[in-house]
């Protein structure tokens, strides 16, 4: 899922300086589950900036704020509420906030920072294992992603801050390439490959990406 | 051979090198000033690329003027701060200044130096940049177009000896020495037990091992590398030496000396890390009969 953290209210608060009706648009996915722009922080919202002396005109909860269609039926189906409002904020992932922008003639405002792709550990903790590098080395590194786990995304092994299998960049975790060595040496019982990984190939992550699918 | 460093170790001669930081501005005055001081007592001079990834000029400049002055450089090169248009370009520009002694490095983390809010790059890492370096050599570019002028660099990497599991570091080396390293040039030592595992590992590669000796300046110095610096340990015995040493300068620069006369029979060369302070390494070296 896509983790994303609401912006300090400030900073929100910022954007709307010259506005004062606004409509608040969350998302029932990802934006739901780290507790970014779910039900609950809609309301919370609202009512922060009622209190700030601004005017909601309404808010709801799209079910996939990405899904570029759905926004724009659901928006419609709000009429008179969006049409009311000067600005529409929106809790969710930078995906959504721009399904918004392009399904709208009012302008958006982003509320959250989005982070990164993240797994769930448990409730309320996410990790990033994946950083969507568009080549995925994994069957290589025994199912531990080093362009992500390492913060240098090295694929040779270790680099020379390496100690006691800890990361030079935060010395709480363990190395990358230590977590791999481990992993290849307990799980399938064979070293790190001698063989060199050759320089990544940025030619297949041109920005923006995109996929269609065959019919 | 490429240069006299390759010379001299290919002779089985020993070889002395120190670094030198190239200044954070224009000015290469001071830091030539050193290097010449040094003329007759080290083979060659590390120029050091944004050490500790803070911003100071590019190695290549200060490396550039040393050709010059006659003095052997060995251009430090970090994958941090530049693609691989950005290091290949670098290295045939070093190529045309005359700079032949490369030490190819991952480069420490962005976050550590000035500039901490920069875009880490690391399109290569430093087993790449070898490849890089040996492709450059050998008359093409990365992207295997020939080359108008081919540069003959005598390439080199960085290794920790004491980083455990050494296992994991020496599949690391492998990898290295198989780019094309033809020398190490190692973090700094305090004994020689972990040199000489190292040593035995490495040799088989073809690998000639230069040895790192760091001047700690106080016992202050020495708790923060502990506490601070990855792969490296300041023995207790040492720390608790600087601690009661009224001129803790002079003692750090006889531990140095210590290490010198320790380390020489296990490695091919002595890498003097002065930490600024240059106009001690004769005196670090006085010990050391290289036995040519
Ligand atoms: S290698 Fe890592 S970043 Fe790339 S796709 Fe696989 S898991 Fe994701
Ligand atoms: S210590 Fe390991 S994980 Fe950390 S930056 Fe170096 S190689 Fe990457």
């Amino acid at each position: 899922m896509i983790v994303s953290k609401q912006k300090p209210f400030s900073e929100i608060l910022a954007s709307l300086e010259n506005i004062s009706r606004v409509f608040l648009i969350g998302c029932a996915k990802c934006a739901t589950v780290c507790k970014s722009g779910g039900e609950e922080q809609v309301w919370r919202m609202q009512e922060d900036l009622i209190a700030a002396g601004k005017e909601v005109t309404g808010s709801m909860v799209i079910d996939e704020a990405c899904h570029m269609l759905r926004v724009q039926r659901d928006l419609r189906a709000k009429g008179e509420m969006v049409t009311a409002a000067e600005a529409l904020i929106v809790l969710s992932c930078g995906a959504g906030v721009q399904s918004v922008s392009a399904g709208s003639d009012r302008a958006t405002i982003a509320a959250l920072d989005t982070l990164f792709l993240g797994n769930i550990r448990r409730f309320g903790q996410f990790e990033q294992r994946c950083s969507l590098c568009g080549e995925c080395r994994l069957n290589e590194t025994a199912g531990i992603c080093p362009v992500t786990a390492c913060p240098k995304g090295i694929l040779n092994g270790p680099c020379g801050g390496m100690s006691e299998g800890k990361c030079e960049v935060s010395p709480d975790a363990e190395c990358a390439w230590y977590q791999i060595f481990v992993r290849l040496r307990d799980r399938d019982g064979r070293p790190l490959s001698p063989e060199t990984t050759p320089p990544k190939d940025f030619s297949k992550l041109v920005k923006p990406g995109s996929l269609t699918l065959e019919r | 051979m490429t240069s006299p460093l390759h010379e001299l170790l290919a002779a089985d001669r020993f070889a002395v090198t120190a670094e030198i930081s190239p200044p954070k501005g224009s000015d290469c005055g001071e830091f030539l000033e050193k290097a010449r001081a040094l003329r007759g007592t080290v083979d060659a001079i590390n120029v050091t690329d944004n050490q500790g990834a803070n911003m100071r000029i590019s190695p290549l400049a200060p490396a550039a003027l040393l050709v010059r002055e006659g003095i052997e450089p060995i251009l430090q090169l970090t994958c941090r701060d530049r693609n691989r248009l950005a290091l290949q370009s670098e290295l045939l520009a070093a190529a045309a200044f005359g700079v032949t002694n490369v030490l190819a490095l991952t480069g420490d983390y962005i976050t550590f130096g000035d500039h901490a809010a920069a875009k880490p790059v690391f399109d290569l890492d430093a087993v790449q940049l070898l490849q890089a370096i040996t492709t450059l050599n050998a008359g093409r570019d990365l992207a295997g177009t020939a080359l108008h002028g081919v540069p003959r660099f005598y390439p080199g990497a960085a290794a920790a000896p004491e980083a455990e599991p050494f296992e994991l570091t020496l599949a690391k080396l492998r990898k290295k020495a198989a780019a094309g390293a033809r020398f190490f040039q190692t973090q700094a030592l305090f004994s020689p037990e972990k040199l000489i595992r190292f040593g035995e590992a490495v040799r088989p590669l073809g690998v000639k091992v230069i040895a790192g000796v760091i001047l700690i300046k106080s016992a202050g110095m020495a708790r923060y590398m502990n506490a601070r610096i990855p792969g490296l340990t300041v023995p207790q015995e040492l720390v608790a030496e600087l601690d009661d040493a009224p001129r803790p300068l002079e003692t750090g620069t006889a531990i140095a000396r210590r290490l010198v006369a320790t380390l020489r029979p296990h490695c091919d060369g002595i890498h003097i890390m002065a930490m600024g302070k240059e106009e001690l390494i004769p005196e670090i070296l006085a010990d050391l009969h290289r036995g040519d």
